[in-house]
């Protein structure tokens, strides 16, 4: 079991509000922390909680090493805007070791790692970015000397939780690549200790951030799936929510970049699309801070799959999805159903014949019947004349 | 009920094989052999319906105008047992022996036209009911109408097998199936009516209206009536018996009386909603709805006075154009009338029409078969209003 972090504001100094501390006003933080609440998909009143967990100062120590990446989930964490998150991860977590944001270098970083590690010993967080190589002992990666390898299992040791940030990390990602010279792999591959992954390419930086502040809150990680992904990010298929699956279900497909179905913003599926495949909150929480309909998909680019292991970086662009939820079996009814022929001669023959065949008997019948009734009523005049 | 003395019901006897049962056995063979191709390959490979019509002519008729031509049955057993019109006793067991068949088709025939009839039994499991549903309605009241009218016919087997114990017995609660046999045709016919005004706008104004359910349960009733009298008439041909003019001629001013009923709420209806403007258009709907007009209408031309009603000519061509024009209201108001959009066409293949004389081949032949072999038709050699005596005689 995970235990909730102590208060490890250190500096001594009395706590200026948290507001003031993050540089926004007491409404957009209360914001904020509702925002990530809704992100995790939370109960009424969770939001209040994680404001007083915040507030409280427990800055938890966090230990963010660098493998086989581009630096592009810090970077795009980085330019998250709400509040920009360098405050926040400078404020409210104390970010003891991160190779991007050290302004010291050499010995003196892993000096200041060994030691936050033995200070905050079982409680510290364990943030890894990046693939790890395990091809001819780990030699491809090494940082102070040591390989990736040793470093991950040296700081995962006594860590309280780790978190593969990327899809690197979660599984290999980019750098795992077929042929995969370095056999890069994922965290949880040396690990035997659970890790909550965040994939993505990069991952949205609320999807972390919600992990962080739930540990921070709750003292736990939000619930996983057999992934390692938070189920509040990462349980629906991009399918599921896309702005354009109305688009999908009519049949409305763009087939070629920039042809007339593109620019009307139909389905993207045809042009290889991996959101039918790909588990991910990207349509409802959207990317970059940019406003409406900014990412991939809503750019009008196919959703890549990159938070899919064996989708993102192993399947071609423009292959198409394999559709998990609602792939059409034989019996559903085609996207272009047939609507009908109207009368075959054939059909409209018979029907002719044997209506005219039933009116032209039914007319000799009736004139049967007719003589008959002329030829009793005869008969029966005759009668009663002699009955009178 | 008041007292009426009648002859006994006896079979009628002859030979089985006839051209016309020939005729019918090689329809019902055809009709067959489709039908193994649809279970098999499914409607698409048999049929013309699509996403816009998924109803086609197996619904509307075999199952909407085959129930609605099968109400001889109820109008009869109405009339005598309702409105104690004992005289027309002679005619409930004929009627109901077409309606027997004319009902037991239109059940099994919903069989065909269910994409998955493999869950066909869900309609009697009480699990899969939905009680808010027309459709389940029309269902559950057929499937109980079927099972009560085979009831109600029973006694004709019965009398044959010489099962008088039984008979007996049966004749204490009858009074509660023909109760029942009343009520069930009167809610699933106009039910008939109400999935209909579940389509809502894609049915044209001239049929739409929240009215549908009276119009088709007196439309239903009045073709009852039409039905008897050209049965009869057919009948009467057919075994060169009599024709039972004197019931008819009365029944056919009975049957006026309600269509005019169903005329009145008809126009009433269109001219209220406003809708008989539609009717002056130039298009098919509009053709078609004076068509299935002027059928209504005919009948008070036919048979307007007493002499005209004694002539049977007159009434079997009144009968059968009353038929007609409840064939076209069905037809109309279900295929017609039915717009759901633009592109979606439906006409009958020529296996669905096949299919449809089949059922009605099935009918003709059952009848037939019936008749010659159980008592259901009146004896001929008695007359008409039999004494005591005479009938004694009769059923010796």
């Amino acid at each position: 079991m995970l235990s909730a972090p102590a208060a490890l504001s250190t500096d001594g100094r009395p706590q200026r509000p948290i507001e003031s501390r993050l540089e926004m006003s007491r409404r957009s933080f209360l914001q904020f922390c509702a925002t990530l609440a809704t992100t995790l998909g939370l109960p009424k009143g969770a939001e209040a909680a994680m404001a007083q967990a915040m507030e409280a100062a427990q800055r938890p120590s966090v230990i963010w090493l660098h493998f086989q990446e581009c630096t592009g989930c810090t970077e795009s964490m980085l330019r998250a805007e709400h509040p920009t998150l360098e405050k926040l991860i400078l404020d409210v977590i104390s970010l003891d070791y991160h190779e991007t944001l050290f302004a010291a270098a050499g010995h003196q970083v892993e000096a200041a790692r060994k030691a936050a590690m033995e200070r905050h010993k079982g409680k510290y967080l364990l943030v890894v970015e990046g693939a790890i190589p395990t091809r001819d002992g780990g030699i491809y990666c090494k940082v102070g000397n040591q390989t990736a390898i040793e470093l991950t299992r040296e700081c995962a040791k006594d860590a309280a939780a780790v978190i593969a940030i990327g899809s690197c990390a979660s599984w290999g990602g980019m750098p795992a690549t077929d042929p995969n010279p370095t056999g890069a792999v994922g965290v949880g591959k040396i690990l035997d200790k659970p890790v909550v992954t965040i994939p993505g390419c990069p991952p949205n930086p609320y999807n972390f951030l919600a992990t962080v502040v739930h540990f921070l809150t709750f003292g736990s990680l939000p619930p996983v799936d057999a992934q390692g992904r938070p189920l509040f990010a990462y349980s629906r298929l991009v399918h599921e929510n896309c702005e354009r699956r109305a688009h999908y279900d009519a049949g409305r497909f763009a087939l070629a970049f920039g042809d007339d179905g593109h620019r009307k913003g139909y389905c993207l599926y045809k042009l290889g699309c991996k959101g039918p495949e790909t588990y991910a909150n990207c349509p409802t929480v959207l990317f970059g801070d940019a406003g409406a309909g900014t990412w991939p998909v809503g750019c009008g680019h196919p959703c890549i799959g990159c938070t899919e292991e064996g989708v993102g970086f192993s399947k071609p662009i423009h292959m198409l999805a394999k559709v998990k939820n609602v792939e059409p079996p034989a019996l559903y009814p085609a996207i272009h159903e047939p609507q009908g022929q109207g009368a075959t001669l054939g059909s409209a023959a018979v029907l002719a014949a044997v209506a005219g065949a039933a009116a032209g008997a039914g007319a000799m019948f009736a004139r049967n019947l007719g003589k008959q009734h002329a030829a009793a009523d005869t008969a029966a005049k005759p009668a009663q004349r002699e009955d009178a | 009920m008041t007292e009426h003395i009648h002859v006994a019901p006896a079979p009628v006897g002859g030979r089985l094989l006839t051209p016309v049962t020939f005729t019918c056995g090689v329809l019902i063979l055809a009709a067959l052999a489709i039908l193994a191709v649809r279970f098999v390959l499914g409607l698409g490979a048999v049929t013309h319906l699509n996403d816009g019509y998924p109803w086609g002519i197996w619904v509307v008729a075999d199952v909407v105008i085959g129930s609605a031509f099968a109400c001889g049955g109820f109008s009869i057993a109405m009339l005598v047992y309702i409105f104690n019109k004992g005289e027309y006793h002679p005619l409930v067991r004929p009627a109901l022996l077409a309606s027997l068949f004319g009902y037991t088709l239109a059940g099994v025939g919903v069989i065909f036209d269910l994409g998955r009839w493999w869950n066909f039994w869900h309609i009697l499991s009480p699990a899969y009911a939905s009680p808010n549903s027309v459709m389940f309605e029309v269902a559950l009241c057929i499937s109980l109408y079927i099972v009560v009218m085979w009831i109600e016919f029973s006694p004709t087997f019965m009398e044959k097998w010489g099962m008088r114990d039984a008979r007996r017995k049966l004749n204490k609660v009858m009074f509660f199936f023909i109760a029942l046999g009343t009520v069930l045709p009167m809610m699933h016919q106009s039910s008939l009516g109400s999935l209909l005004i579940v389509f809502g706008t894609q049915i044209h104004p001239l049929w739409q209206t929240m009215l549908l359910p009276l119009i088709f349960l007196l439309s239903a009733i009045t073709i009852g009536y039409a039905v008897v009298l050209f049965e009869s008439c057919l009948a009467a041909a057919g075994y060169r018996r009599s024709i039972e003019m004197h019931l008819l001629t009365p029944l056919a001013k009975i049957m006026l009386g309600v269509l005019a009923v169903f005329m009145i709420v008809r126009f009433g209806d269109l001219l209220w909603r406003g809708a008989l403007g539609h009717a002056f258009a130039a298009n098919l709907q509009a053709f078609m709805f004076w068509l299935e007009t002027a059928c209504f209408l005919s009948p008070f031309v036919l048979l307007r006075s007493e002499v005209q009603r004694r002539n049977p000519a007159r009434l079997f061509i009144g009968g059968a154009l009353l038929m007609l024009g409840g064939v076209l209201l069905r037809i109309n108001a279900f295929l017609v009338g039915y717009d759901t959009g633009t592109g979606w066409s439906y006409f009958p293949s020529v296996p669905e029409l096949l299919v449809t004389f089949g059922m009605f081949a099935i009918e003709v032949l059952g009848y037939i078969v019936i008749t010659r072999r159980f008592p259901v038709l009146p004896r001929e050699d008695a007359p008409p209003t039999a004494t005591p005596a005479a009938l004694r005689a009769a059923t010796r």
